[in-house]
């Protein structure tokens, strides 16, 4: 039996993702299992982790992100094949909050897919890894489920579900074998925020980021902040009073 | 709307950026666009060769993904937004590297083939595009043409140097060249006059691989400099240097680089080379790309940023030219720290518009000191006119039009493969469109 890892990543083509698994694999050889919605886009991740280590087992799993059973179905085909040692949450998408107040539809899907969709993943990781007892299973939230803001507010609330959620995952599993990580990377340069950018926002660098859960994950942390400034400026801005919150452009 | 400033900061005007996200959409993403785009990589080029204010900016950072990499061949297939650093990164453990690179590697394979950039070995190498086996160019209605020396030679040779005019690059076939590993023998030797440094150069192409002289250009008629050589050796000498990464934190309200610093910059760096000549192992991010431990850099020139100033001359009017724009620069106490005379080796360009051709170049950064900066150009212009020669679009941000015209006498022919969707600053203000 290898020492590899065996890695599963659910949203493998997000730019956070897959750039934590270029540093996974830059460590040596792992076995990564990909998981995404569009198989070409999951085919040419595949590739090019497969030629950055060609030693690397890498295999991709098309994934519905909703459908309860088709994700049970998935996670017990992972799980047959071997003990995992970490599950990494990624997926999501940046909704528009101006058309998430005209649109309900729009509502709903921003909040399935950066809320609902994620715990849907980690509750079916969780029961599977239990009996293990052993394991990582690391979401990405956001900075921005600390505090609404009207500014996205609507992706705020999913990302806040998400913490929640992680806070009581970590209460469940404290003192057994399986870890739970809860990572809030703040705007990162990725293709979702490429529109920010210039517009006053700061964005860290995709590989940064990365590099930051890679070695929150490796340290056993319960909460990542990336970049870890974000943890300063969300305690400040959370704790900011609603009757000065209210008034800031934010 | 955005605003996007190059290496130079010589501008912030608003461009409407787009992420190229993944190669499938490439196609539908620049043919619905309304006005005219170019392709911008890491925005690493000097002047406004990547820009195209109040019009599309299409990143390519996003198409960052290797196809294939053949370890026995040293073919490499990867799409135009992979950064030349995680090739090198990535080969040169596996015995193989770039064949070609320029003084950073923060750079896309896209701008890298754009740009037909060089390095320091042309005499042995020529330019990135001489490696390049194949290009995959998105047109703006649709098209996808695939090109190479071999297939539609012609495509190819009006995309490599082109400037992004061509269609968008979305991805490359490079050939390799094998390596004995990271490390290099080096080698760096004083001059105290042109003519050393041609005769350093001439010695230099045979038993060298890389060849480049930092030149102190406040030393005016007495012209000095520090010529660097290097050649991959195999051996090994332990780790890596440690990436130190520093970072330029804030523009400094007044450039940095000026009257008052410039000749203790320049006096400073010579001696405190002349005392440590010779021969020595160094590692080749050391070697080739010196600047990229110093994140932005081009901060410390100021809120009204830099220009860059590279020409090539012929070799049998080089020296004298390069004697004159020294000469001109000294005098008007203008010109900066990272002064570089280098030599190309003779050899037929790749692409139409390819900058590098058999003979000496001179590049120079100078702090943008509005008109009385401009004004030392229009000498050195009257320079490069009257020694046939030309300066490098991916530096330029000012030249004018009839000296780029004359310098690049494949122009003409180089127009018919434009892509009608595609514009930029640069474009517009020497193509007329």
């Amino acid at each position: 039996m290898s020492s590899r890892k065996r890695i599963v990543i659910v949203g493998a083509t997000s730019a956070i993702a897959e750039n934590c698994a270029r540093l996974w694999v830059e460590s040596g050889p792992a076995d990564l299992i990909l998981l995404g919605r569009d198989p070409q886009r999951l085919q040419r991740t595949a590739t090019d982790l497969g030629v950055r280590s060609p030693q690397s087992d890498i295999r991709t799993v098309p994934a519905e992100f909703l459908d309860v059973v088709a994700i049970e179905a998935a996670v017990d085909d992972i799980i047959a094949l071997g003990e995992v040692d970490l599950v990494l949450i990624a997926h999501g998408s940046l909704p528009d909050q101006n058309g998430c107040q005209s649109d309900l539809k729009a509502c709903r899907d921003a909040l399935e897919i950066n809320g609902v969709s994620p715990v849907l993943f980690a509750e079916a990781f969780a029961r599977r890894m239990a009996k293990a007892d052993r394991g990582t299973i690391a979401l990405i939230g956001s900075v921005a489920g600390d505090r609404g803001r009207k500014s996205n507010y609507v992706y705020g609330a999913a990302k806040g579900l998400v913490t929640r959620y992680a806070q009581g995952l970590q209460h469940r599993f404290a003192g057994t074998g399986l870890n739970v990580v809860l990572i809030k990377p703040g705007p990162t340069d990725t293709p979702m925020t490429a529109h920010l950018k210039g517009q006053g926002a700061k964005l860290a660098s995709v590989e940064s980021v990365a590099s930051e859960i890679v070695a929150g994950i490796d340290a056993g942390r319960a909460t990542i902040y990336a970049p870890g400034k974000w943890k300063i400026i969300m305690n400040i801005v959370r704790h900011i009073p609603s009757v000065i919150f209210n008034r800031l452009e934010i | 709307m955005i605003p996007v400033s190059s290496w130079g900061r010589l501008s912030a005007d608003p461009h409407h950026v787009i992420a190229l996200k993944d190669p499938f959409q490439i196609q539908s993403v620049v043919s619905r666009e309304p006005l005219p785009g170019i392709a911008h990589g890491m925005g690493r080029s000097y002047g406004d060769v990547c820009l195209n204010p109040e019009g599309a900016l299409w990143t390519t950072t996003g198409l960052d993904h290797l196809v294939s990499f053949d370890i026995a061949t040293g073919r490499l297939v990867c799409e135009a937004g992979v950064l030349l650093r995680d090739i090198q990164r990535l080969a040169i453990p596996r015995g193989w590297s770039l064949p070609v690179t320029p003084g950073t590697q923060m750079v896309t394979v896209g701008g890298g083939i754009a740009n037909d950039v060089h390095g320091k070995n042309h005499h042995l190498c020529g330019t990135f595009g001489d490696h390049v086996q194949r290009i995959t160019l998105i047109r703006t209605n649709g098209e996808i043409v695939q090109c190479g020396p071999v297939t539609n030679p012609e495509w190819f040779s009006a995309s490599v140097g082109g400037l992004g005019l061509t269609g968008v690059i979305a991805q490359a076939e490079i050939q390799l060249r094998p390596v004995a590993g990271p490390w290099l023998e080096t080698e760096t030797v004083p001059y105290g006059s042109l003519d050393e440094f041609f005769q350093l150069a001439e010695e230099s192409e045979s038993g060298w691989e890389h060849a480049v002289s930092w030149v102190d250009c406040v030393a005016g008629d007495n012209t000095r400099g520090l010529f660097m050589r290097g050649s991959s050796v195999a051996s090994s000498h332990g780790p890596p240097p440690k990436p130190r990464s520093l970072t330029m934190p804030v523009v400094p309200p007044v450039s940095l680089v000026n009257r008052l610093t410039l000749r203790a910059f320049n006096n400073g760096y010579h001696y405190l080379n002349m005392r440590k000549p010779g021969r020595k192992i160094a590692h080749y991010e050391t070697f080739f790309y010196p600047l990229d431990n110093l994140q932005g850099w081009n901060r410390m020139y100021g809120p009204t940023g830099f220009f860059q100033y590279q020409s090539v001359f012929p070799p049998e009017s080089g020296r004298d030219a390069v004697q004159a724009m020294l000469k001109d620069i000294a005098g008007a106490g203008e010109g900066s720290f990272l002064a570089v005379l280098k030599t190309f080796g003779d050899r037929a360009p790749a692409g139409m518009l390819s900058f590098p051709k058999s003979g000496v170049t001179l590049a120079l950064d100078f702090p943008n000191n509005g008109p009385r900066t401009h004004k030392l150009f229009e000498r050195l212009d009257a320079i490069v006119r009257e020694a046939k020669g030309r300066i490098y679009p991916a530096k330029d941000a000012r030249m004018p039009r009839d000296l780029f015209e004359v310098g690049y006498p494949r122009l003409s022919e180089f127009l018919e493969y434009r892509d009608p969707g595609i514009s930029s600053a640069l474009s517009r203000r020497l193509m007329g469109s």
